[in-house]
């Protein structure tokens, strides 16, 4: 069966197995083997759970020949978790030196829904350390590769879960999203990637990188796949004070694909000079699409885009410096061997232990809170950040949602950008806004510029997730751009 | 607004992160240009316009004053680089 | 010429609420404890842990507010205070910063001269305390290295500051225990400086008196003990005059008490001062606190000590004195106003009396604080009735008393078991009267001659014989009797 699991998709998946014509074992032995024959090439883990999956694979099958009715909606589906989601009894690193072996005593929540759903974990998967990057190359352990063109970069900093779902290593994994790190590597891999609205996913075990920017979302090959781990992840959860306590409405896809009777708005601002003619091509074709399924497109304007990014590197940096206040040699992790001192033990393992980029941001985040410049950084970017709510706000007083690229350009090369942080930071201009405004987006495949994938991002109102994943599934059942694999599978191209 | 090395190694020092003569050269180099970046925000007038801290309106969900289990002792300091005596170790602390 | 001086002083209070569990998390908050038994995830600075607020932290600091006539704020915020310490886990404490929870209150204090000042509260905010460290030689300067116990890491902590009202040790003093027995009463806290459930801060500048200005402020940190903020004080005043009068210049600093020496010792510059970089707390969303909710828990506090203090005046005809002693803790006011109860209103003095004069002593020697009282009201009650009846002397009560310490009976058992029924029969007291005063006729003649102590030697016989049960003033007569007796023979 080696060869056939990694094709199917979850829904499929879960499907065969609670029917028994499928094991769990099996599918969890068919997605090792394939891991172990892409992983030299990709490197989208860092840890494989191999005892782990085939243990639990085994303990699913004994529940579902003994007739468990509670066997869940993900029940024998092989998943990838971003490796700064805490998982027990496996490593959660960040992709970082200073929590290399470092295993939590405690399961993230949106884990424990995982595990009760069904799914079995079959890995944590790379990232930029910290979830600091968007390219994938700031692994303190090694670079993931775009199984689209294994010189590029996957994108980040979901970059491992990107590229273990795009290699049909797993068919759906988890990410996380601060300024776009669940979209844009979706884009550049082809795939499907939704940053909820925040507070809809709970954020209790998941790594701190800016508590008021992050969630954690869903990544797969389609829309229902996505829409079936969102619906798992997503819920109430008393442990994060900032989840909003909201269950979504159930999800049901079929029937006509239709837009009609929504409005999309185009926002002027996300098709300009910085955007790259391929994408921008790719762009007008998907929005041509959603027309033809019914939908008033009409442009708009967000006036605030301009500035979005300068205010999330300042307020995203701030709360960073402050979150990774607490990696300091004493209560776990890495610590540097010294002799001078409190002070010395703590200045020499955070240097050690953190990689340059993560370095850079918690000194820029510190410059940004220091005495004398709060007002002027720090405050002035939540006065801006409000001035993009506002935009967004009256955007939605119209329309249903927004279509915008997902990235201003398809994968560049490893390597090019790294010593550029400025140049990198610029290719989040799409994505950031999003999580200013707290709102939902998702990213779906639209088509390829140079051979390389293109996504198209629609963004919808406060907890109107429900809303996009059936218009993003509208989309995909009138597109074959999903349906596209990369070289690395045996069927390849597109 | 530029930053000058003083201002590197005075923030280092508030990071707590030990910075060579290369990263303090690099830093001072890129973090002027990020800022100088990020100064364009001073072009748009914010008179008026109250800062956001949270984007999404939350209430405030408050917990009940009752006890739950902690976690046993032997699991949490099996995680720490040094322990002694049920405590975390940690070295000499010298004031400032 | 030499000037006149002016301390100006400002208090900053931390205390321990004493709540069941941790501010931000369900751990037990509890003192004593095995180190690193009562933490969690959260209290722990865990990657991935997050904060919830404890809802009975919030309500207690509301509590603390009103009862020390502060403003509750019906909207406010969280903020992280960054800095790097070991027993700081996530390298940020959650506190309040521009928006504290309860602001512009006061506490009135009487001084010894009888007057009356009113100390103003800036503001009262919620936040959180860290753990413990514990250096090997208990001095942190010495030792190699130390360690950290996170227990107290996360327990709910309020900040009490004042305005610079303050102008002398004394005031202080007299600030502090009453802001003691507020928050004792309004039962938000254990308030036990020897425990670390109340710590105080001093800031303290001295100025020409009659100028406005405010002159060089010190810090001064590690004063463990309300004496030993008084002392502290004295310390420093002195210090700021000496140096300014010398013509010296006085820097803005920190400085840590040492009690042992008596001496103050710098700790911080201005210059070293940490920077806090606050910004809002992004894991927590603003606290809003309804009118009904502050109306709800204003409704929960008990009567305050200066009310009931002046209750115990007016209703018993307690002297000021006597109802500032036993307000000073809940305890000893809940005891006394159980005790009138059981007693009459009448009797309220006698029970003041016995409460300030013998049962505190008894408690001084043993070592009991109020949480022990080792008498209960009802057995006091006992022992004044028989007193009232006659049955027992008011010097024999005395032993009762301490009787009724030692064995927990009550004043009648101990009574009939010990034989201490006051002999009151004439003929018994005559009887013996007469046979003392034939024993002794050395005294009998000091007596005749007109000394008059011999008269109080022979009722101190009859005393002995009677092991103390004898009613003295019947004693007396009864004496005089016999050797008016005996002198006519």
């Amino acid at each position: 069966m080696s060869g056939m699991t990694h094709k199917l998709s979850a829904a499929r998946l879960n499907r065969l197995f609670l029917a028994g014509e499928l094991s769990a074992v099996e599918i969890a032995e068919s997605a090792l083997s394939r891991i172990a024959q892409v992983e030299p090439a990709v490197g989208a883990f860092l840890h494989v759970a191999e005892e782990h999956v085939i243990e639990r694979a085994k303990k699913l099958d004994a529940r579902r020949k003994a007739g468990d009715t509670e066997l869940g909606p993900l029940a024998g589906v092989p998943i990838a978790v971003k490796d700064n989601i805490c998982t027990c009894g496996m490593p959660t690193t960040c992709a970082s030196r200073i929590l290399e072996g470092y295993v939590s005593p405690y399961d993230a929540t949106v884990v424990e829904r995982l595990r009760a759903s069904g799914a079995m974990i079959i890995g944590k998967a790379n990232m930029d350390e910290f979830a600091m990057g968007s390219s994938g190359e700031t692994s303190a352990f090694h670079v993931t590769r775009n199984p689209w063109d294994l010189e590029r970069v996957p994108g980040g900093s979901s970059s491992g879960s990107a590229a273990a779902v795009a290699a049909g290593e797993v068919p759906l994994a988890l990410g996380t999203d601060t300024g776009g790190s669940i979209r844009q590597p979706a884009a550049f891999t082809g795939i499907v990637g939704l940053k909820p609205t925040y507070g809809y996913v709970s954020r209790y075990g998941v790594v701190a990188f800016a508590s008021s920017l992050d969630q954690v979302g869903p990544m797969g090959r389609d829309v229902e796949d996505v829409a079936r781990l969102f619906e798992v992840i997503a819920g109430p959860d008393r442990r994060d004070a900032t989840n909003a306590g909201r269950t979504p409405p159930a999800l049901k896809f079929g029937g006509d694909p239709s837009l009609t009777g929504l409005r999309i708005g185009v926002p002027k601002e996300f098709f300009g000079e910085g955007i790259d003619a391929g994408v921008k091509a790719r762009l007008q074709e998907a929005i041509a699409q959603l027309a033809a399924l019914g939908a008033e497109v009409e442009e708009c304007s967000l006036p605030a885009t301009e500035y979005a990014l300068h205010a999330y590197y300042v307020l995203a940096l701030a709360e960073a410096s402050s979150n990774l206040a607490r990696f300091d040699g004493v209560r776990f992790g890495y610590r540097a061997a010294q002799s001078g001192g409190l002070n010395d033990m703590y200045s020499k393992t955070r240097a050690e232990g953190f990689g340059s980029e993560v370095k850079r941001r918690i000194m820029l985040g510190t410059y940004v809170l220091s005495a004398g410049h709060y007002d002027a950084y720090y405050r002035k970017a939540q006065q801006v950040r409000t001035l993009v709510i506002r935009d967004f706000a009256r955007a939605f007083e119209r329309y249903d949602a927004v279509v915008t690229p997902t990235t201003p350009f398809t994968a560049w090369r490893i390597g090019e950008k790294i010593n550029d942080p400025v140049s990198m930071y610029l290719g989040d201009i799409c994505t950031i806004p999003v999580n200013l405004a707290g709102l939902p987006a998702i990213s779906v495949p639209c088509g390829f510029a140079d051979g390389l994938p293109v996504g198209m991002q629609l963004i919808g109102k406060h907890f109107a997730d429900a809303q996009l994943l059936q218009m993003a599934w509208a989309y995909q059942k009138v597109t074959k751009h999903h349906e596209a694999r990369p070289a690395l599978t045996e069927e390849g191209g597109r | 607004m530029a930053i000058t090395r003083e201002d590197v190694k005075h923030v280092a020092r508030l990071a707590r992160l030990s910075l060579t003569e290369e990263e303090i050269q690099a830093f001072t180099e890129q973090l002027s240009r990020i800022l100088e970046h990020v100064a364009c925000m001073n072009r748009l007038d914010v008179t008026d316009v109250p800062p956001t801290y949270h984007a999404v309106a939350l209430q405030h969900v408050l917990r009940e004053d009752k006890p739950q289990p902690s976690l046993e002792r032997e699991t949490v300091l099996a995680l720490a680089p040094e322990a002694e005596a049920g405590c975390y170790k940690v070295p000499k602390i010298t004031e400032g | 010429m030499s000037t006149r001086w002016e301390t100006v002083i400002g208090l900053e209070v931390h205390v321990e609420l004493s709540t069941e569990t941790k501010v931000w998390c369900s751990c037990k908050n509890e003192f004593g404890a095995e180190p690193n038994t009562n933490v969690c995830p959260v209290c722990l600075a865990l990657p991935g842990s997050l904060p919830v607020l404890n809802v009975k932290a919030v309500e207690y600091t509301i509590r603390a507010g009103l009862a020390l006539n502060c403003q509750i704020r019906r909207h406010s915020k969280f903020d992280r205070k960054n800095y790097f310490y070991a027993d700081l886990p996530a390298g940020y404490q959650i506190s309040q910063y521009d928006l504290p929870l309860c602001y512009d209150g006061y506490v009135d204090i009487t001084k010894k001269d009888g007057t009356t000042r009113r100390i103003r509260i800036q503001r009262i905010h919620l936040e959180t305390d860290a753990g413990k460290l514990l250096h090997a030689g208990d001095d942190v300067t010495a030792a190699n290295y130390s360690l950290v116990d996170l227990n107290r890491a996360g327990v709910p902590l309020i900040e009490i500051v004042t305005e610079p009202d303050l102008r002398s040790a004394e005031e202080a003093g007299l600030f502090l225990e009453k802001l003691r027995s507020i928050l004792k009463y309004s039962g938000v806290s254990d308030v036990k400086m020897e425990e670390g459930s109340m710590r105080c801060d001093v800031n303290l500048s001295v100025r020409p008196a009659g100028s406005s200005e405010f002159g060089v402020r010190t810090e001064l940190k590690n004063v463990n003990s309300f004496s030993a903020v008084m002392r502290g004080i004295e310390y420093e005043e002195k210090r700021h005059i000496r140096t300014l009068e010398e013509g010296g210049q006085l820097e803005q600093e920190t400085r840590s008490w040492r009690d042992a020496q008596g001496i103050s010792v710098l700790l911080r510059s201005k210059e070293d001062a940490e920077d806090y970089r606050y910004f809002p707390e992004p894991d927590l969303p603003p606290l809003e606190v309804s009118e009904e909710e502050i109306e709800r828990i204003r409704a929960t506090l008990p009567e305050l000590p200066d009310a009931l203090m002046q209750r115990l005046m007016a209703e018993y005809g307690l002297s000021a004195y006597d109802a500032s002693v036993i307000v000073a803790e809940r305890e000893y006011a809940q005891w006394f106003l159980h005790a009138v109860e059981l007693a009459g209103a009448d009797q309220a003095k006698a029970v003041a009396n016995w409460q300030i004069n013998e049962l505190y002593r008894v408690m001084n020697e043993k070592g009991l604080g109020p949480d022990q009282i080792p008498v209960t009201p009802e057995q006091l009650v006992g022992m004044l009735k028989l007193i009232d009846k006659g049955t027992i002397t008011g010097k024999i009560a005395k032993t009762v008393f301490d009787k009724m310490v030692e064995t927990g009976k009550d004043a009648e058992t101990i009574v009939k078991e010990e034989g201490l029924t006051q002999v009151a029969d004439e003929g018994e007291l005559l009887a013996i009267a007469r046979e003392v005063v034939a024993a002794n006729p050395k005294v009998f003649e000091d007596w005749k001659a007109g000394k008059q102590s011999a008269a109080q030697w022979f009722v101190g016989q009859i005393m002995k014989r009677t092991r103390g049960r004898a009613n003295p003033q019947l004693a007396l007569k009864l004496v005089t009797q016999a050797l008016e007796e005996h002198a006519r023979k």
